[in-house]
């Protein structure tokens, strides 16, 4: 199932004024996993997403992503590298089309600048259409939600559950290896969140992503990881498959006796 | 003002009784108009602008000042806000009441004013506290008189905008437009003057005005009743033409719009020959601070970096061209054509974007701009300090700069403000294409990205360093490019036309006009720097110079209050500044999601 | 597997670059300056400035006191930039008029007083009237501010309320102008023992009564805000707006608060100003109002203490860094750059440390 060696971390650890958000984490991503990341409300995942998308520098440790480390890269240096991530509490550029939305997020894999624009050059043409036909292709993924009359509608008119889709649209553009989900299915309805949950396997399956996904709705989790991460006070406390996991004593005492099994 | 949907209905419940007032909202209306009434009387509006006659014999612009604000606030006191879906009530008695009421405290506030100034002497703090304002509030007659005499008129104003509510839509849109027009005819007397001379118009004009300045009663009457038969008879085709264009496939509306580029074009062309010297002049200063609006439109409008030290740039290109082309330039004088110190000016002004723009915009947003501010002060000072003053002449500035030679086709200098504005509409016509093409581009897309959230921007590959470095660059080239026009028309630099003034200035062009929007920039510096005038020079009302910064200063924070995306709003902008609202309608109208079946999170987060 | 750290960026390099030519211009002026202090003809000095010559130590000592005096008073304005952004999040950049409207009443209220006769009799209460009078109208001016333009603004992007400030800052300004008269205002003459040199000391009286009535503000403000139930509910608005109304403060009679104390403490600023300089026009409020603000970013934004220590280096290094660094350095004409180099301060110190000397306090949302 799983190939290559992407990306390494390596005793990682952050602190934010005297509190240990992160310590000493070691976590490993093997081309075409899915792996999620759980844990309760403040064990510090979002904080490791953060950290490896460049928006917050570690104390210390490593984050190696191809044999190259990523420590001190600015986020969009990150991202051009390949490593795309959407947002807990959707991040849209929201008075930007659904269309614009998820060109712009090409950005680091085009290259034309002022000249071409103002002198409409045929390569500036020909780039605006690859952009464009990309971008569709990207949204077609969802099926007729956001294309047709909804491409040059302004992203805040989109209700929460195109809004989360939305943003997977726009990580998907900027063409990565890895793409990180930060709870994908959050305020969606059952319905929404199994379509949501085939849609990550088909990522994977059709697309050929990476998937490093935060996670609280346990179906979704059991569904499509290949392997579940267990994070609690900014440390790991159990690692494997889900059924390893939904079973270990810690980890159900880190959740504080709630039955991991349906929790939403 | 007031928001009324134009669509849709709303239940109207029965109208409320003439006495049945919410008296505490009258009372803080009436006092705010009495407070408003007495500033403008104090800071000098009534007399300085009695000069300015709008009809002859009947009415100037001072006493105007003071008219129009009963019937506003007479207007404003009863308006709702109606949404769809509300419910609103009938109007009546109760509206004419509210407005009177209003207006009676508001004279009340005046006729206090005029006891005060006829037995005190506050002239040592307040300067306008005096005879004149005196004579002026009571026509020259008994202090009694003119007491009276105002309650009554604000009592009958603030009841005349309270009748606005009763008449139906269209006859109030006709009334206030045939008022604004009758206003704006009056205000644009000289331009009026010089147009009607070069189109042989002159009959017109003797026929509307007064020699003396001011429209004739029956030019007021012609040109209210016009105005009202536009909006009564013409507004319904206008609206249809609009309906056509809008429904207008893809192709044939790119085909029209072309056409209407063409014919402004023309228009730009030819109108300026018909043009005396005066309105010429005026042109060319609204084309030089469009240049600079423009410019500071992607800095501001698209990219959302709030540079206020723009003027800086304006400067280096002032100053770059002066030095190269003056024959007086103190030090160094190569006396290079214009043409050739363009170019020079161009690569200046990209470094000089370069080197202000990289150590601020890792900078807060708001930091940034007092940063820039700091940067366009140190400009301005060490041009004026002893110390570099053997390049740029000190406090004596460089004078003796010649005209632009245009490849020996046309000199254009300051005495030929009609070569002048060719030469500004030529390069307000570069800028306003780069705008455009850049807007659509991947460039304009980044700016957008940058602007919408910059941190969600660089996480989504842009480098937003290097995006927002070029919005600066892109800034100050076209700000430069202005500066290069405005030596070479003025004939001298002096640090003085570079104050943090100028760069507020645009500012509010950029933000009346509407952030982001060409046309409203456009709209923006015709009627703010062609009406009211520049930071130095004069506008077509030349009186209200005095006033114009007090104007600016009130204006910036009413379109905040009120109507932050400007005058004519960029549809994005918009949209970000009344989320709230824009979602509040949208799920009244039930539309958030209509395919969307069993979400029942709807559109409530933003 | 190496650690590699990311390629710097062009814009990093520069960045360094200025760092370091800035930090290499005033280290060598500063060289040059202790080098004409101890021989003019010393080598060093006379290669970097031809002219170098001795400041004596009467000169320099009047420097720093006029730079301490002018920095107190910019910390006294700086309070009110900090606290607003302490609390709101965003630059009141009509502060500085609030200052101008104290400076302006007070020049009203003790040229009253004069022609009355008491500030010649009487000069202690005539002046404690001109400061209750000024801090009373600085104090409406920022309350009816707050009202007005800032409170139906709460809760938009941080830009918004910055352009409305500006449009206030006009507003204020050429109301001034055109109310009161345009140009300079005198305020009357001083008495002499204010205007001479104290003899043990040899410092003219007006800049310590101005620093000792700076200090004493301070006292007041920090006595308010650490040890009053007010400046509790200060400081948890700041930390956390919603919070805070959860626990039962009311946050909008506290910002209220918030830009009245800022205001009085403006007001008292005015009269020190016109006690320093005995004038004041209607743009009085523009330069010390944004060197203000620099002084409150330089101290560290939101910190109450540090707005004080930032006027006082601010101050200090604008009246000083003329004669000790430029100078030396060959600049000529160095006065006319005085303002530059406050604004220079601002920039080196967010190049070097963006958060401030002594460091940001502000509210949960407003951290970046």
């Amino acid at each position: 199932m799983s190939g290559e060696r992407l990306l390494t971390i390596d005793s990682l650890s952050v602190t934010f004024g005297g509190l240990d958000a992160l310590k000493n984490l070691d976590f490993h991503v093997d081309e075409g996993e899915i792996v999620s990341v759980i844990g309760p409300n403040g064990a510090g995942k979002t904080t490791f997403f953060n950290m490896i998308s460049g928006m917050v520098a570690p104390t210390a440790g490593d984050i190696v992503f191809r044999g190259e480390s990523l420590l001190g890269f600015d986020p969009n240096q990150v991202t051009a590298r390949g490593i795309a991530r959407t947002f807990q509490n959707v991040r849209l550029f929201a008075n930007m089309t659904i269309l614009e939305n998820v060109m712009v997020a090409q950005h680091c894999r085009t290259k034309q600048g002022v000249f071409g624009a103002l002198f409409n050059t045929p390569g500036f043409r020909r780039e605006e259409e690859e952009i464009r036909a990309h971008a569709e292709k990207v949204l077609g993924f969802f099926g007729t939600r956001l294309i047709g009359y909804r491409l040059h509608q302004p992203a805040s008119v989109l209700s929460y559950a195109n809004r989360r889709r939305l943003e997977i649209a726009r990580a998907m553009a900027t063409k990565p290896t890895i793409i990180l989900l930060d709870e994908p299915v959050a305020g969606m309805n059952p319905k929404e969140s199994e379509e949501l949950t085939g849609l990550i396997g088909k990522l994977r399956s059709e697309w050929g992503f990476t998937i490093v996904m935060i996670e609280h709705d346990m179906n979704v989790v059991r569904d499509v990881s290949d392997r579940v991460v267990v994070l609690d006070h900014g440390e790991t406390i159990a690692q494997g498959s889900f059924e390893e996991v939904s079973t270990d004593p810690e980890v159900i005492e880190a959740y504080l006796g709630r039955p991991v099994e349906g929790a939403s | 003002m007031t928001a009324h949907l134009e669509s849709g209905t709303h239940e109207v419940i029965p109208a409320r009784g003439g006495l049945d007032q919410n008296w505490r909202k009258l009372l803080r209306y009436g006092g705010l108009l009495a407070l408003v009434l007495v500033f403008v009387s104090l800071i000098g509006m009534p007399v300085k602008l009695d000069s300015r006659i709008v009809v002859e014999p009947y009415i100037s612009m001072g006493y105007l000042s003071l008219l129009w604000l009963p019937a506003l606030l007479g207007y404003t006191v009863s308006a709702e806000k109606v949404l769809e879906g509300m419910a609103s009530h009938a109007r009546g008695a109760h509206e004419l009441v509210a407005g009177a009421i209003v207006g009676l405290v508001g004279g009340a506030g005046l006729a206090l004013l005029i006891w005060g100034l006829d037995t005190r002497d506050l002239s040592d703090p307040l300067v306008n506290w005096g005879d004149n304002l005196l004579g002026l509030l009571t026509f020259n007659e008994t202090v009694g008189y003119g007491m009276l005499v105002w309650l009554g008129i604000s009592t009958g104003l603030g009841l005349l905008g309270g009748l606005l509510h009763l008449l139906p839509r269209t006859a109030t849109r006709a009334v206030l437009t045939a008022l604004l027009a009758v206003f704006l005819v009056s205000a644009l007397e000289s331009a009026l003057d010089d147009i009607s001379e070069g189109f042989r118009l002159e009959w017109l004009f003797e026929w509307l005005f007064e020699a003396r300045g001011g429209l004739t009663p029956k030019g007021a009457i012609a040109v209210a009743v016009v105005a009202a038969g536009y909006v009564v008879f013409g507004r319904s085709r206008a609206k249809a033409v609009r309906q056509r264009y809008d429904a207008m496939p893809t192709v044939e509306r790119t085909r029209a719009n072309a056409a209407l580029l063409v014919l402004a074009g023309v228009a730009v062309v030819v109108l300026p020959m018909f043009l005396g010297k005066l309105t010429n002049e005026l042109l060319a200063n609204v084309g030089l601070f469009l240049l600079l609006a423009l410019g500071l439109n992607i800095v501001v409008g698209l990219a959302g970096i709030l540079d206020l030290g723009y003027v800086a740039f304006f400067a280096v290109g002032g100053y770059t061209t002066a030095i190269l082309t003056s024959p007086q330039s103190p030090g160094l004088s190569p006396e290079l054509p214009w043409l050739v110190a363009l170019v020079v000016v161009i690569g200046m002004a990209t470094l000089a974007g370069l080197f202000i723009g990289a150590p601020v915009i890792r900078m807060r947003g708001d930091y940034l701009a007092i940063v820039t501010l700091g940067f366009g002060e140190i400009i301005r000072l060490t041009v004026r300090s002893d110390w570099a003053s053997g390049l740029t002449g000190g406090a004596q500035g460089i004078t003796g700069i010649p005209g632009a030679g245009i490849f020996g086709v046309a000199e254009v200098r300051g005495i030929d403000p009609q070569a002048v504005f060719y030469l500004v509409a030529f390069f307000c016509a570069v800028a306003i294409y780069v705008s455009w093409r850049l807007e659509r581009s991947r460039l304009g897309r980044a700016w957008m990205a940058v602007r919408e959230d910059e941190s969600v921007a660089e996480a989504m590959g842009i480098n937003t360093v290097n995006v927002k470095l070029m919005a600066f660059v892109v800034g100050a080239i076209l700000a430069s490019f202005s500066g290069a026009i405005f030596a070479a028309k003025v004939g001298s630099v002096f640090e003085s036309s570079f104050k943090i003034l100028v760069s507020i200035v645009i500012l509010v062009v950029v933000i009346v006009g509407g952030m982001g929007r060409i046309a409203g920039v456009i709209a923006g510096a015709v009627v703010l720097i062609g009406v009211l005038g520049g930071p130095n020079q004069p506008g077509l009302l030349a009186e209200f110079s005095e006033f114009k910064l007090l104007i600016y200063g009130a204006l910036l924070v009413w379109m905040m209050l009120k109507r932050p995306e400007g005058l004519i709003p960029n549809v994005r902008r918009s949209r970000e500044l009344h989320q709230e609202e824009f979602l509040q309608d949208a799920w009244l109208r039930g539309q958030v999601d209509a395919d969307e079946e069993g979400n029942t999170t709807g559109g409530a987060t933003a | 597997m190496r650690v590699r750290h990311a390629p710097r960026t062009r814009v990093d390099w520069f960045l360094t670059f200025l760092r370091f030519s800035l930090t290499a211009l005033v280290t060598v002026g500063l060289l040059a300056f202790i080098g004409q202090q101890i021989d003019p003809d010393n080598f060093f000095a006379r290669a970097v400035n031809d002219d170098a010559s001795r400041l004596s130590w009467e000169s320099i000592k009047d420097l720093v006191v006029s730079g301490l005096s002018q920095g107190a008073m910019y910390g006294l304005i700086a309070l009110g930039y900090s606290m607003v952004y302490g609390v709101l999040g965003f630059i009141n950049f009509a502060h500085g008029e609030v200052f101008m409207v104290g400076a302006m009443t007070g020049m009203i209220t003790s040229n009253k007083l004069a022609d009355g006769g008491l500030w010649e009799s009487n000069f202690v209460l005539a002046i404690l009237i001109a400061i209750i009078v000024s801090v009373l109208c600085s104090t409406m001016t920022a309350v009816l501010m707050e009202r007005v333009a800032y409170r139906p603004l709460r809760g938009s992007p941080r830009l918004i309320p910055l352009i409305t400030s500006i449009g206030v800052s006009f507003f204020i300004q050429y109301t001034s102008a055109l109310l009161l008269g345009p140009g300079a205002k005198s305020y009357p003459q001083l008495p002499d023992w204010l205007r001479d040199d104290i003899p043990w000391l040899g410092i003219e009286g007006k800049k310590i009564v101005v620093l000792v009535v700076a200090a004493v503000s301070m006292a007041g403000l920090w006595y308010l805000v650490e040890r009053t139930k007010t400046g509790k509910a200060m400081r948890a608005v700041a930390e956390d707006k919603e919070i805070a109304s959860l626990m039962g403060i009311d946050v909008d009679r506290t910002i209220v608060t918030t830009f009245a104390v800022g205001g009085a403490m403006a007001g008292v600023a005015g009269i020190l100003w016109g006690i320093l300089f005995g004038s004041v026009t209607e743009f009085t409020g523009f330069l010390p109002g944004i060197k203000a603000f620099s002084a409150a970013v330089v101290g560290g934004i939101g910190n109450l203490g540090g707005a004080m220590a930032g006027g006082l280096t601010l101050g200090s290094s604008e009246s000083l860094a003329p004669q000790m660094v430029l100078e030396p350095l060959g600049v000529t004409g160095h006065t006319q750059l005085k303002d530059a180099v406050a604004f220079l301060v601002l920039i080196f110190v967010l190049l070097v440390k963006p958060t401030g000397l002594f460091g940001e306090r502000l509210s949960s949302e407003d951290r970046a």
